[in-house]
């Protein structure tokens, strides 16, 4: 009897999960192709919402503010992570743990206390608070994920197959670009998709470390929420989530199919 | 052997840390010979073939290769390969860009590529396995790919890491055939790294024993079983019985109160010593009949043979015998002279370390 009623029964509390989770972004979703203003009354479908936003030139400006921070931060995270992963995995055991500690230190403190530490420093050290310095913070926040997402590739046959390439005749430089990096490549690629993601979503570093008129989408709805909310940014929330979406979709894929194979 | 050696090693010192692995380690390694280190982990086996392969750069001392001084040669520039302990087969790469990579790196034409692989193959019995992937391979597969991947480069010495370690039984003394197999087809000078006895003794035209970063014996097979020169090695090698004696006078040997002939000379008078009988070599006689008088206390079939235990004069003795005597049965145990091996004891552990160094 109980064993008959455990099936359906998991199978409801997973949707009632399912439904807290994502009732509300759904609310959103619909919301945004609502012809009426309202967030009570449904009045039909339209994409009215997303042809305004289109029209917007301050959320254009966001956009692009947001997703070409998104890209150079990440690209210049991954190649700094993945070399910084290459020469923690040379190093001792000991010297490894307390460079590993102080790599894991940053993702667990607060967002706030990164953006208000690093708000401070950029002050200090005189440097003015514009796109440049919102490219700098995100860096710094992506970088321990990158390298926690390469080291655990290396450390399984890096060394080992660098070895055998040096034994084989090859150069270094052609070991390490023929034989390693190919290796760890999955562990680059979804590293450098979580440092996207994660500067895509950031909030509260962006809003301590951007210059005046600097928005990304995230701080250009905050700060527009204070005056009213308009559905526009319904609109413009539910192209973040989707982004975000598609490239976690990506990663997992791409990590899937490598642990596979 | 007595053929130019290929390659020296001259007072090698090497440390990691705190810990000194080997001390003024000296090694001569004949051509086309196949020469195993044999010791148990941690004896500095694996650092001597690093050091050799250029892995390791010695603290001191010097590596020759064919009157030549390469301590300070990288590894991609030596005319040596490696087959790797776990084999460090490239995953991204099928078998044949696998055994490709060196001749490929080494300019080699397409032509010349294609036909070597396929030469290699065959050598390893693996013919038409070029497009498979590294995952599909079972373990056995994987090391015959690692090694026609070192061979097809054609290095003067092949360095091999325990090679056969994570392999099962049968597999192991397949490979252990084909291995001289390949010695001897190839020309290639072999240096072999085991802590595996019974590896070592089947293919190995020389076996160096090591413990603590000193050579404890060096010789053929038939030299390391048959006469041990200490303690460590008799116990290292095969299963013994390692017994306090007191040796009497030129081939007159005391233990457990008997006095037994035996075929060693030198030791002097009333001196202290270590003797060595191996457990296949005690013959077991009706009470009465032989040297020592005794009971045996435990037997156990293991396939080929008994292997039992017997009480006599105060110790416990390992044999060996394709008879069976039943646990409580009265025996007499003895030794042919030539079976009975004398070996000096060592008065510490320094020295016996020491002591066959020098």
């Amino acid at each position: 009897m109980i064993k008959d009623l455990k099936k359906p029964l998991g199978y409801i509390y997973l949707g009632i999960i399912v439904v807290f989770l994502y009732a509300p972004i759904l609310t959103l979703v619909v919301l945004s192709f609502n012809r009426s203003r309202s967030m009570a009354v449904w009045m039909g479908f339209s994409v009215d919402w997303y042809r305004r936003m289109i029209a917007d030139p301050m959320i254009l400006e966001a956009i692009w503010n947001t997703f070409s921070i998104a890209l150079v931060s990440a690209v210049i995270a991954t190649i700094i992570g993945t070399l910084g992963a290459i020469g923690i995995t040379a190093m001792k055991k000991s010297r490894q743990t307390a460079i590993l500690a102080f790599n894991n230190i940053p993702l667990l403190n607060a967002d706030i206390v990164i953006g208000i530490s690093l708000m401070l420093t950029y002050l200090i050290f005189g440097i003015s608070l514009s796109w440049g310095t919102v490219l700098l913070s995100h860096i710094t926040f992506s970088l321990p994920y990158v390298i926690l997402s390469v080291m655990p590739k290396l450390k399984q046959t890096a060394r080992m197959n660098y070895e055998a390439a040096l034994d084989l005749g090859a150069t270094p430089i052609h070991a390490f670009t023929k034989v390693v990096l190919p290796d760890v490549f999955p562990g680059i690629i979804s590293g450098f998709l979580l440092a996207f993601t994660m500067s895509v979503d950031d909030f509260v570093v962006t809003h301590f470390t951007r210059g005046a008129g600097i928005n990304t989408i995230s701080t250009l709805i905050y700060s527009q929420a204070k005056v009213g909310i308009k559905p526009t940014l319904f609109a413009l929330s539910t192209i973040i989530f989707v982004v975000v979406l598609v490239v976690l979709t990506v990663s997992n894929i791409i990590s899937n199919r490598k642990s596979v194979a | 052997m007595a053929n130019t050696p290929i390659i020296e090693l001259k007072n090698i010192y090497k440390s990691f840390g705190e810990t000194e692995v080997l001390t003024d380690f000296n090694l001569e390694v004949g051509e086309k010979e196949f020469i195993t280190l044999l010791g148990p982990s941690g004896c500095g086996k694996t650092t001597i073939l690093r050091i050799v392969g250029g892995f390791e750069t010695p603290d001191r001392g010097s590596v020759i290769f064919q009157g030549k001084d390469i301590t300070d040669v990288p590894p991609n520039k030596r005319e040596i390969n490696t087959v790797f302990q776990k084999y460090a087969l490239f995953p991204h790469m099928n078998v044949q860009d696998n055994i490709a990579f060196g001749l490929k790196i080494s300019g080699k034409t397409d032509q010349y590529i294609k036909d070597k692989i396929q030469y290699a193959l065959k050598l390893v019995n693996l013919d038409g396995y070029e497009t498979r992937s590294i995952q599909s391979l079972s373990g056995g597969q994987q090391q015959r790919i690692a090694m026609a991947r070192a061979i097809v480069n054609e290095p003067k010495v092949l360095l091999l890491d325990e090679p056969l370690g994570a392999l099962d039984l049968k597999l192991r003394q397949d490979m252990e055939y084909e291995l001289i197999r390949l010695n001897n087809e190839l020309g290639i000078t072999f240096i072999y790294v085991t802590h595996d006895q019974e590896e070592a003794l089947t293919m190995s035209d020389k076996v160096v024993v090591m413990n603590m970063g000193h050579i404890q014996q060096m010789g053929t097979p038939e030299e390391i079983y048959n006469e041990p020169e200490n303690a460590f090695v008799a116990d290292f090698i095969g299963d013994s019985n390692i017994i306090d004696g007191v040796m009497e006078e030129d081939r007159l040997v005391r233990i457990c109160g008997e006095k037994w002939p035996c075929v060693d000379e030198g030791f002097g008078r009333n001196k202290p010593v270590d003797v060595v009988i191996r457990p296949e070599d005690i013959i077991i006689r009706e009470p009465g009949e032989g040297r020592l008088d005794g009971e045996v206390v435990h037997n156990v079939f293991i396939g080929v043979h008994y292997e039992m235990e017997i009480m006599a004069g105060g110790f416990t003795w390992l044999a060996q015998n394709t008879t069976n005597f039943e646990v409580g049965s009265q025996v007499s145990i003895d030794v042919t002279p030539s079976n009975i091996q004398i070996m000096h004891k060592p008065q510490s552990i320094e020295e016996e370390a020491m002591e066959i160094d020098t």
